[in-house]
């Protein structure tokens, strides 16, 4: 019995810790572009160079 | 390959990033030409290399830009700007996302609270399950109370509130027997948790939520993205106007704003924010958008011309005579408006199937009650048993069997180009049997192509040289027909623009030109002058390509189709006796409004579509309509689903899809109903557990998500 009053708030804790990143992520607009997001990672880093299109 | 500092593109900084000067603004541009990765890692560097931008954000998905700036700098500076690293852009107004977009959060946020709350309450059900009892059973109800009433109250809002709206309207829709489930089970949950009963039912009724809120996220989503999609096409029609002030001075005055009397100039290429007269200049106006009719119409001083009206060749000054609500166009938007009244009446099929399933499902539930009651089973565990009936029956897959084989379906639609606005335009797709099609930029392109197949490569060249140098219609269509073929453009120096009579300028030493042919009997041509040879390059506007084998492809599902058009006789018969369909020519918007109540009236469910502003009354009273990308804005906005691209044949696949969407909805209805008839004795004969109940609830719902994946295929 004992190792459950470790053991249950340590599982609440940690779903609530996924639930305020969740609520945190869509916040911060995370979600509001997902397209674009995807296609982000194909821009190289440099500033100078021409971008290829 | 020195590496510099960073730039940030990768990572998704808010704009607000430079809120550290206070004296900036944010104006927000739709993008339509935003296709790849290199256009946001233009437009975001380039911009704000310019003087008085401090940052430019792009977002993809909604094809917009929000750009930071100096308040000096105007729209018309920026929209320059962006026009410069080569993308058309619009000013959009402000609060981008609008109403739409906080419903998707709202939901979203719900969805996380009941996924929360699910998977922890589910880590207590099931150790209860596995046999844990007496204070260690009375202590995880507890936890699982404790979690689950803010978890419903919370996430159990948005089906609350619809049903409390239906209710207090005497109606009836999905979400009351959803609300009445969840609430019962809650109630008894807590009942048994206080009593130190066996039973309760918490985790049942947060999976519920979860899985119901799972399934309106994915709506909401797919309407937001369809609806960025025709944001994003929307806005090329005039709102506003170049007021000239007595001292002859421009300034832009908004379409509202504008009174009659105002002298405006209305540029080549723009379109008209009011009626008016012309005072100075000729020019030829296309009046396609109003009438259908796809011949400019030529003007001069004295000519009357309408708001909608596209000035095609040279600048004119118009002196206004009707403004906002007193011009032609402002009638057919008063005539869409009364004729989309019809539409909000039509009841969605979750809504017609719970007017049936809810009262047989409640009665059952009180039947229960009232039998286990005169068998003498005592109040308490009658209530139970009734209770239990209503948690196994509520809708959970049915509340997924529409939403979730939609959701699917417009998905595969918006990848194959036609944008379906919502739900309820899949299922009145689905019901429609006659199709009528406008002609000008529907059944045919809607912009002049160029014949260019008679003219030597030489001749390409150079027609392409000056064509690139101008923004009137022509020189862009054909620019556009001499680029698709691959033409190099020759190297023509000294093109001056004369407005009104055409192009010239130098190459190889010889004077080319392109010009106003003299006959103008020939339509819509220009003359191609290199030196001393003269060559007339006529326009025409083509049939789409695949026109005949759409009409062929509805007439196989039963749609016969015909012609309904603004346009003169003489044009619409040659389309008609191309695709060999029954034509109506010179018909009015009032005369389309009327046709189509005619044959409402007759029983039929027509299909219209269309794309001029003459069809946005017929569009918007239609049972279902399609306006193709070129539309003008007020007919994507009457319309329930738009297509882009050249290709028609998007209309046909629409009605296939949505026929096969409701057949799988109806599949779902089917196995929802196949289930209850199973588990329903089970609850009245007092066997279901909560463990039976979360089983028997989380495997209907995959089935039914499931059954309605394969939908995903179906507009391959």
């Amino acid at each position: 019995m004992t190792g459950l009053a470790f053991l249950i708030p340590i599982a609440l804790g940690m779903g609530l810790l996924g639930l305020v990143a969740f609520l945190w992520s869509m916040k911060d607009g995370q979600y509001d572009d997902m397209d674009g997001a995807a296609n982000r990672i194909l821009i190289d880093d440099e500033d100078d160079g021409e971008i290829g299109t | 390959m020195g590496r510099r500092k960073r730039t940030a593109v990768n990572a998704p900084s808010p704009l607000h990033a430079h809120d550290a000067d206070d004296a900036l603004v944010t104006t927000r541009f739709t993008v339509p030409g935003m296709r790849c990765a290199g256009c946001i890692a233009k437009i975001e560097r380039e911009l704000p290399k310019l003087d008085g931008i401090a940052a430019a954000r792009a977002n993809f998905s909604a094809k917009r830009v929000a750009i930071r700036h100096d308040p000096a700098l105007g729209e018309d500076r920026l929209t320059e700007a962006l026009r410069e690293l080569g993308y058309e852009a619009q000013p959009v107004a402000d609060n981008p996302m609008g109403i739409e977009a906080g419903e998707r959060k709202r939901l979203t946020r719900a969805l996380g609270v009941a996924g929360f709350g699910m998977m922890n309450i589910m880590l207590l059900s099931v150790s209860v399950w596995a046999g844990a009892d007496g204070a260690t059973r009375d202590l995880f109800h507890w936890l699982s109370a404790l979690i689950a009433l803010p978890v419903i109250a919370y996430s159990g809002r948005p089906f609350f509130s619809s049903a409390w709206m239906a209710l207090s309207h005497r109606r009836t829709n999905m979400d009351v027997p959803i609300s009445i489930g969840v609430i019962l089970a809650t109630a008894l949950s807590l009942y048994e948790t206080i009593e130190g009963g066996g039973h309760a039912y918490f985790e049942s009724a947060v999976m519920l939520l979860f899985f119901l809120l799972a399934g309106r996220a994915l709506d909401a989503v797919m309407r937001d993205r369809t609806r960025a999609g025709i944001g994003a096409l929307l806005g090329r029609m005039g709102k506003s106007a170049s007021v000239i002030g007595p001292d002859g001075s421009t300034r832009r005055v908004d379409a509202k704003a504008l009174e009659p009397g105002m002298l405006v100039l209305v540029a080549a290429g723009e379109a008209l924010a009011a009626d008016g007269e012309v005072e100075d200049g000729t020019s030829a106006i296309d009046n396609a958008m109003l009438t259908g009719e796809s011949a400019p119409e030529p003007v001069g001083p004295g000519s009357v011309v309408h708001a909608g009206a596209i000035n095609l060749s040279a600048p004119l000054r118009i002196r206004l005579t009707h403004v906002a609500e007193d011009t032609a166009l402002a009638e057919i938007a008063r005539l869409m408006d009364e004729a989309g009244q019809s539409r909000s009446s039509y009841v969605r099929i979750a809504d017609r199937a719970s007017r049936l399933y809810a009262p047989a499902v409640h009665s059952l539930a009180a039947l229960a009650f009232a039998g286990w009651m005169l068998a003498g089973a005592g109040w308490h565990q009658s209530l139970v048993i009734a209770i239990a009936v209503l948690i196994i029956t509520c809708p959970c897959a049915m509340g997924l069997a529409v939403p979730a084989a939609q959701v699917v379906a417009s998905g595969a639609l918006l990848r194959r180009g036609l944008l379906v606005k919502d739900g309820s335009a899949l299922e009145r797709l689905a019901e429609c049997d006659i199709a009528l099609f406008d002609k000008t930029g529907t059944l045919t392109l809607g912009e002049p192509r160029a014949e260019i197949g008679a003219l030597s490569a030489e001749a390409h060249a150079v027609a392409l040289g000056l064509a690139q140098a101008s923004r009137h219609p022509l020189s862009r269509g054909l620019a556009a027909a001499l680029l698709r073929e691959g033409v190099e453009p020759a190297r023509v120096e000294d093109v001056r623009e004369v407005s009104g009579a055409g192009l010239t300028g130098r190459w190889n030493g010889m004077t080319v030109a392109l010009e106003r042919p003299e006959d103008a009997a020939q339509g819509i041509a220009t003359r191609l002058r290199i030196g001393e040879n003269r060559q007339t390059i006529t326009f025409t506007d083509p049939l789409r390509a695949d026109a005949a084998a759409t009409i062929a492809a509805l007439r196989q599902q039963g749609i016969a189709a015909s012609i309904l058009s603004g346009d003169r006789a003489a044009p619409v018969e040659a389309v008609a006796r191309e695709l060999g369909l029954d034509a109506q020519a010179e018909v009015s918007p009032q005369a389309k409004l009327a046709a189509l109540e005619t044959l409402k009236a007759q029983g039929s469910r027509p299909l219209m579509v269309g794309d001029g502003l003459n069809d946005g009354p017929a569009l918007a009273a239609a049972h279902a309509s399609i306006a193709p990308g070129t539309a003008s804005d007020a007919s994507q906005q009457a319309a329930d689903a738009v297509f882009i691209g050249e290709k028609l044949m998007p209309v046909a696949m629409a009605v296939r899809v949505a026929r096969r969407t409701m057949q799988i909805v109806r599949q779902n209805f089917g196995f929802s109903i196949l289930y209850n008839v199973l588990a329903v004795p089970l609850a009245l004969f007092g066997l279901v557990t909560p463990l039976i109940a979360a089983i028997a609830m989380s495997v209907s719902s995959l089935v039914v998500v499931a059954n309605s994946l394969r939908l995903a295929r179906a507009a391959g």
